[in-house]
């Protein structure tokens, strides 16, 4: 899990100057990660989730909400305490703050959307073990000041959620003929022409569309391709 | 991480005050959170159990959106909540408003309102002195009647309604509205697609014993296979902790009795 940072191609070392608001740098931090360093699609984090509970794009747009507000206060308050925190303790305090605010998040999830919830159900909750939040904890907010932290998470979170509304738009469709619920696609057995393809609903379907998609990030992006 | 600061963020005492800290810090935030937001989500759970009475009796569709005056309305035109004597069966004099809010679990977890439970492999532990049950109504004349079951899973208990019909021994309807089971394996006890295969499942076998029950891979249809229910791959603990529990509360430690009585007519 703490092993996924080499990917991430922001600007690194401590002590740099602050920049302007939204100087290159900034839009760099924002931008990058929501195609050419997506995390899912480049770095390939956040796959367990992605694969899981993207059945419905309603469900994608609230794990994704949870991950873009987790990830953003996460990287700021790490990012608020990093020339502080302890080297030996520092894994343990990112995840103690990481664990705290997904459970803020889950709480606040069951006081409002209860149904969809019990439908996340232990996935909000596994957002404590997204690699993405931990990573970029721990890759960039810990060596950069917390502005650019906050739109380095804001880019990451926004770029997981591209990805997660993308796939479930496109499982939600071909599986069941709907699109957050209205339908798009009559079904055969409600008198349409739209037969629905089962194994869309199933996981393995995520992973052949998220393999789908990093061929087309490489092949519209060659520079992206691993030298051999 | 350097520090050009005169502070040694690496001296154990600082490290153990720093953790003890950022503990204080996050543990008041968690629990803030959680006391604060725990009214709201008692009443979203309430909801969610008496839509899953609708869900149970074919009312509403699972997945269905229904807000508190929707679900109200339902109540106030097809619904009438009854309390019984669980060991007897006999219907109580209760009013349907107050057995419509009546907290079963709490009074089951009260040693003044319940009993402990006679041995069984359903991992139910006490049973309540007096039940809930719903009848559902068309026009004058009882449709189904529902009744809550519950029993311990595999990684806690499961809470559901069950709808029969007025022949007490069609299963009308099956809804699990919490539990713990992993999802993609037990969980899918929840999935409303394999809740409607119990539907036209009978209770009893010919000699008259509480008999329905999962079986490992698949069942007929109801009209050949009526005592059995199709399996769910992987989720063998689960599916075999529902057949006990579902047992249980259909024979006579359970809703037996009560079952028995409205069979034979004598609650109408």
């Amino acid at each position: 899990m703490t092993a996924t940072t080499e990917g991430a191609a922001g600007p690194v070392g401590s002590g740099r100057p602050r920049k302007p608001w939204l100087s290159a740098e900034a839009r760099a931090a924002l931008v990058n990660p929501i195609l050419l360093n997506n995390p899912i699609g480049i770095q390939v984090l956040g796959i367990c989730s992605a694969l899981a509970i993207t059945t419905r794009v309603d469900k994608a747009l609230v794990m994704s909400a949870g991950v873009i507000v987790v990830a953003v206060l996460a990287s700021t308050a790490v990012s608020l305490i990093r020339e502080r925190v302890p080297t030996s303790i520092r894994l343990i305090v990112q995840l103690a703050i990481i664990a705290s605010l997904v459970i803020v998040f889950d709480q606040v999830l069951k006081a409002t959307l209860y149904e969809l919830s019990l439908e996340l159900s232990v996935f909000v909750g596994l957002i404590i073990t997204n690699c993405i939040v931990l990573g970029r904890a721990e890759g960039f907010a810990m060596s950069n000041p917390p502005g650019l932290a906050a739109l380095d998470g804001l880019g990451n979170g926004l770029g997981y959620a591209l990805v997660l509304v993308l796939v479930g738009a496109v499982r939600e469709l071909l599986g069941t003929g709907k699109l957050l619920g209205f339908v798009i696609l009559p079904l055969t057995r409600d008198g349409g022409w739209y037969a629905p393809n089962v194994l869309m609903l199933l996981a393995p379907s995520a992973l052949f569309i998220i393999g789908l998609l990093i061929w087309a990030l490489r092949t519209w992006k060659p520079e992206l391709q691993e030298k051999e | 991480m350097s520090d050009s600061k005169s502070l040694n963020v690496n001296a154990t005492g600082y490290t153990i005050g720093f953790a003890l800290v950022v503990a204080l810090i996050c543990a008041a935030l968690v629990s803030v959170t959680a006391v604060s937001l725990k009214p709201m989500q008692d009443a979203n759970a309430r909801l969610y159990m008496e839509k899953n009475v609708l869900f149970a009796a074919g009312l509403a569709e699972p997945g269905q959106s229904l807000s508190v005056a929707e679900v109200d309305a339902v109540f106030d035109r097809a619904i009438v909540a009854r309390l019984i004597d669980l060991r007897t069966g006999a219907l109580l004099d209760a009013d349907p408003a107050e057995a419509r809010r009546f907290d079963q679990r709490a009074a089951r977890n009260d040693a003044a309102t319940s009993s402990a439970a006679p041995a069984n492999d359903a991992g139910v532990r006490r049973l309540p002195d007096r039940a809930q049950v719903f009848f559902i109504m068309q026009g004058d004349a009882v449709d189904q009647v529902v009744i809550p079951v519950e029993g311990l899973g595999m990684w806690g208990t499961i809470y559901g309604f069950l709808s029969l019909a007025p022949d007490a021994e069609t299963v009308r309807g099956l809804t699990y509205y919490e539990h713990r089971e992993t999802p993609g394996l037990g969980g899918e006890i929840a999935n409303p697609d394999w809740l409607a295969r119990w539907e036209g499942r009978k209770i009893h076998d010919a000699d008259g014993a509480v008999a329905i029950a999962v079986r490992k891979g698949e069942a007929g249809p109801p009209q050949t296979d009526p005592l059995h229910v199709d399996g769910l791959s992987g989720a063998t603990v689960t599916i075999n902790a529902v057949t006990r529990f579902m047992q249980f509360w259909l024979d006579e430690n359970g809703y037996g009795p009560f079952l028995r009585r409205f069979r034979e007519g004598e609650l109408s």
